[in-house]
């Protein structure tokens, strides 16, 4: 209780205070007590006032952002940014498929599932061993990774460029997949390790006992209990993919690798004056995240905080 | 608890992960430090030309204005970020209907690209059509180009970061503030603490793991902002958002003097690196230990 209640009334005898806490924890345990509403709160106004006026600087923007979408380019000029459209209308939307955007979402998609193809290949056999290897090496491999927690991709976009020319893969696909797979690996094994030490010892000891050779124990008893980091994972290294700016920036350059980013910046360099054109694509362009958060927004959750969320 | 001899995974199952990771990793690293004492435009091959870009450095002033630039910018985002995130975070974590509601909306930034959210914001910063068209509209206030302010340009980037990272750092609070036993706080009641006190006493002390955690990864992130910097201002007006990293960046891909550009990478990597190698240390991720603690 180092850190525990430091403002206790003078007068106030300890013996009371340690029962009362011996029987908040109760019989039915934390959970339940947490449940329910703190007895005798009042609300509180001046956490509610600042969340408010936060609420409106999160709002404006998104309200601005899907309104000048769907306004046509006249309204756009003549009318204020924040103000009531007279009539809306989809031609930005429509205007946006013509540039090209399909392409664009297509090639960010492959990105994203090879990046999260490649990551989980090689991460979740990696985490077996360091959960069940008593090798010195795989502990040396996983200090390795800890290390590599610690490089920022900026800083080393140089020398993956000359790697990236050297193996002839300049402006594909599989060259904003490679650093990107790799610059999340890190933290993808960091995460599967921690799901895979929650399982019982017992469960790979009965196995082998039943003469399950490693593969089928990977096979019949990992790959299942892993699920939960898996999915973690996938979502944290497609987001990475998803919205990654520098690898693409400067591993590729024509517009047949140019993924939703880049679309987004180049839209903005060629069409600068059609702001609802681009407030549709930077829209469209969310969606598809949008539908993950609406549909599976626990898992995105803890994708997005993977290796902090425990 | 006879163990057969196939029981346990070897280093081959760690191998493939480590030989990818080596080579588009920890390799880079290595090569970045040997392409800092060459010459090269990024065609043909690196010339060896020793310590030629490293003497360059301290007379750049592009490379000390970024550096004060880089640091300014990362302080403002933690004193920013910081108590906000701390504050809302744990509002969230109320078991109140309408906060989890209003949380839900304060995690929406996070669906939008770092791309996406600087071409949004630039065009809210635009002086014609932007809001301050809408405030001359509404007050009669005058348009100011604030991205075209050097004074201001610095601190509309600190705010769309701000914009783009509370939710992130928001959720980090909220998770933790959850995992604080219930109890602590009834018999902080018991004794008669405030609320605010409880949050004090009780709330930041067993959240002091996560306020570590998120801070240095703003320290860390802060590295990587350059897409922010460079979609909103191009490090302009002047000089005057021209972080470190967009200098490297236009330095290797606009000049092409990649030589010198990966010695200023080094000089990333050893900032971005310390601070990161605290991270590890101090969320205790080798240890994977409780950070629960006062039960």
């Amino acid at each position: 209780m180092a850190t525990g209640i430091r403002p206790r009334r003078p007068g106030q005898p300890k013996r009371e205070q340690r029962s009362a806490r011996a029987a908040a924890k109760g019989p039915l345990g934390l959970a339940v007590t947490r449940l329910r509403p703190r007895p005798g709160k009042r609300p509180a106004y001046a956490s509610g006032l600042g969340a408010a006026l936060w609420l409106l600087v999160v709002v404006v923007p998104l309200y601005y952002l899907v309104v000048t979408s769907l306004r046509g380019s006249g309204d756009y000029m003549s009318q204020g940014p924040l103000s009531v459209p007279e009539s809306l209308t989809l031609d930005n939307y429509v205007n946006v498929f013509e540039v090209g955007f399909l392409g664009f979402l297509a090639n960010s998609l492959i990105v994203g599932l090879g990046s999260i193809t490649l990551v989980l290949l090689v991460a979740v056999p990696a985490a077996f061993a360091i959960v069940r290897s008593r090798s010195r090496m795989v502990r040396f491999g996983f200090m390795l990774f800890l290390l590599g927690l610690a490089v920022p991709a900026q800083a080393v976009i140089i020398p993956i460029y000359l790697i990236i020319t050297r193996m002839n893969l300049y402006d594909s696909l599989t060259a904003i997949i490679l650093p990107t797979a790799a610059f999340t690996l890190p933290i993808s094994v960091v995460v599967l390790t921690s799901s895979l030490r929650d399982v019982p010892g017992e469960l790979y000891e009965a196995m082998a006992l039943d003469g399950a050779a490693t593969w089928q124990v990977f096979l019949r008893l990992v790959l299942p209990l892993s699920r939960p980091g898996v999915s973690t994972v996938a979502i944290f290294v497609g987001l990475n993919a998803w919205n990654n700016f520098i690898f693409p920036l400067v591993l590729t350059q024509s517009e047949s690798t140019r993924v939703l980013p880049l679309g987004l910046w180049s839209f903005q360099t060629q069409y600068g004056t059609d702001v609802p054109g681009l407030m549709a694509a930077v829209v469209l362009s969310a969606l598809p995240i949008l539908a993950l958060y609406l549909f599976g927004r626990r898992q995105l959750l803890s994708g997005l905080a993977a290796g902090f969320g425990k | 608890m006879s163990s057969s001899p196939t029981e346990r995974p070897g280093f081959a199952w760690i191998t493939p992960a480590l030989l990818f990771f080596a080579l588009f990793g920890l390799g880079p690293v290595v090569v970045v430090g040997y392409l800092s004492f060459t010459s090269w435009s990024g065609l043909g091959d690196p010339e060896w030309v020793g310590l030629a870009n490293w003497s360059a450095l301290p007379g750049d002033g592009q490379v000390r204005g970024g550096l004060a630039i880089t640091l300014s910018l990362t302080v403002l985002c933690w004193v920013t970020q910081t108590p906000l995130a701390l504050a809302f975070g744990v509002w969230a974590a109320g078991p109140q209907k309408s906060r989890a509601v209003v949380s839900a909306i304060f995690f929406l930034p996070l669906l939008l690209s770092t791309a996406a959210i600087a071409l949004v914001w630039q065009a809210l910063f635009e002086p014609h059509f932007g809001i301050p068209a809408q405030l001359e509209d509404w007050f009669g206030l005058t348009p100011s180009n604030v991205l075209g302010d050097p004074t201001w340009a610095l601190y509309a980037i600190v705010f769309v970061l701000l914009w783009q990272f509370l939710p992130f750092h928001m959720l980090l609070y909220q998770a933790a503030a959850r995992q604080v036993p219930h109890s602590l706080y009834e018999a902080a009641e018991l004794d008669g603490a405030s609320g605010f006190q409880r949050f004090l006493h009780i709330t930041v002390p067993q959240l002091r793991h996560t306020v570590i955690a998120s801070s240095v990864l703003i320290l860390v992130g802060s590295m990587t902002y350059f897409e922010t910097v460079l979609l909103l201002t191009a490090g302009g007006p002047g000089n005057a958002t021209r972080i470190l990293p967009l200098h490297m960046y236009e330095q290797g891909f606009v000049s092409f003097e990649m030589g010198y550009a990966s010695a200023i990478a080094v000089l990333l990597v050893i900032l971005g690196t310390g601070l990161s190698l605290l991270v590890v240390r101090v969320t205790g991720y080798s240890r994977m230990s409780s950070q629960r603690e006062g039960l």
